[in-house]
């Protein structure tokens, strides 16, 4: 009984939908490798990799993982805390320009 | 689809409400708040967010190391070049590695499909074959080691540039390597039980004394969609930036 009603509860999805996702995951890989393969420089290799990347990371935890198919409960709990990482990201950049400004100031020689 | 909460049979419950409605009832109800997510696999979501702040850690010390070095640092598209029929290929090594990951990947996706048919065989030999591809990946990984070693790349010095480029490496990808063997050894028990009908015939766990369900194949492949994930940071990141 328990069994047929997990069973029921899951929707099956078409082996298409796999196939295409994987399938993206490789040219989105490909594309990323090319960025450092033609030695793009500046914003432009920056942003295709972030493009890239979140891309992909999209693909694998919306449909790999199931996530587009969850309750909001539980994909607002998952994905919400990590963003907040962004945060930290940004209290570090500020921490990193000032110890290089204090090495370049008290040590000499800069980048 | 008409969603219900997850519970005993026998018991009948509303149904639940949709969207934003159904994320503010949800967690403003008694008892849980993943209504129909089963307790085993929330639990793995939650371990998997915070191994999201483990990794998040590592590549924010790396970003703070890079930034604040007065040293250049070493260009990672040269360090991971690798020397095939007399021509350096940048970072040639890096991308097999990915695309060995992203076919393991794909692999797990289907053996979680064939579980949720109940199809035995196949989803124990396509899980043996994303343990396959995550050994592969971890051999890469040895050779990469071993190469960068010998090339004199040490935790606290290496020929290329800022000394901080070492530790960097050894401890995200040494981090990431761990996780790649503890889902294959993962893989490798689930697999045996699936392949010896343990779901089918709803046999007990030696170690909980549970029924296993075929819903443990999509949490193994939580897990390792994770690790996945893990390196597609990794590889924009520590790699390509």
């Amino acid at each position: 009984m328990a069994q047929t009603a997990a069973h029921a509860e899951h929707q099956e999805h078409p082996i298409k939908l796999y196939l295409l996702v994987w399938g993206l995951l490789f040219v989105l890989s490909v594309c990323s490798y090319l960025v450092d393969y033609f030695g793009l420089h500046g914003y432009l290799r920056w942003g295709l990799i972030l493009i890239f990347m979140v891309l992909k990371a999209g693909l694998i935890v919306a449909v790999f993982m199931h996530m587009a198919w969850e309750r909001l409960a539980l994909i607002y709990a998952i994905i919400v805390p990590p963003v907040l990482v962004l945060v930290f990201v940004a209290m570090m950049v500020s921490e990193s320009h000032y110890t290089l400004l204090t090495r370049v100031n008290f040590f000499g020689a800069g980048p | 689809m008409h969603e219900t909460t997850k519970t005993k049979p026998g018991i009948a419950l509303p149904p639940l409400a949709p969207g934003m409605q159904g994320f503010a009832s949800d967690w403003a109800s008694d008892q849980r708040a993943f209504k129909n997510v089963s307790w085993g696999k929330a639990m793995m979501w939650i371990f998997l967010l915070s191994d999201t702040f483990v990794f998040g850690c590592f590549l924010l010390a790396y970003m703070t190391a890079r930034m604040s070095t007065t040293v250049p640092w070493p260009n990672p598209s040269e360090v991971f070049a690798l020397n095939i029929g007399g021509q350096d290929i940048p970072l040639i090594l890096i991308a097999i590695m990915t695309f060995v990951l992203i076919s393991s990947s794909g692999t797990m996706a289907m053996a979680v499909m064939y579980g949720y048919r109940r199809d035995r065989r196949k989803t124990a030999a396509l899980m043996l074959l994303t343990a396959l591809f995550g050994a592969t990946f971890v051999g890469m990984q040895a050779f990469e080691w071993t190469k960068l070693i010998h090339e004199g790349v040490r935790p606290w010095e290496n020929p290329f540039g800022a000394a901080q480029f070492g530790s960097s490496f050894f401890m995200i990808t040494g981090f990431h390597g761990t996780h790649v063997t503890i889902g294959v050894i993962f893989l490798i028990i689930i697999a045996r039980k699936v392949w010896r009908g343990d779901f089918d015939q709803e046999k007990r766990g030696f170690f909980t004394s549970r029924k296993g369900r075929y819903e443990i194949v999509e949490i193994t492949g939580l897990y390792w969609h994770f690790v996945d994930l893990v390196w597609v940071f990794i590889f924009a990141f520590f790699y390509l930036w």
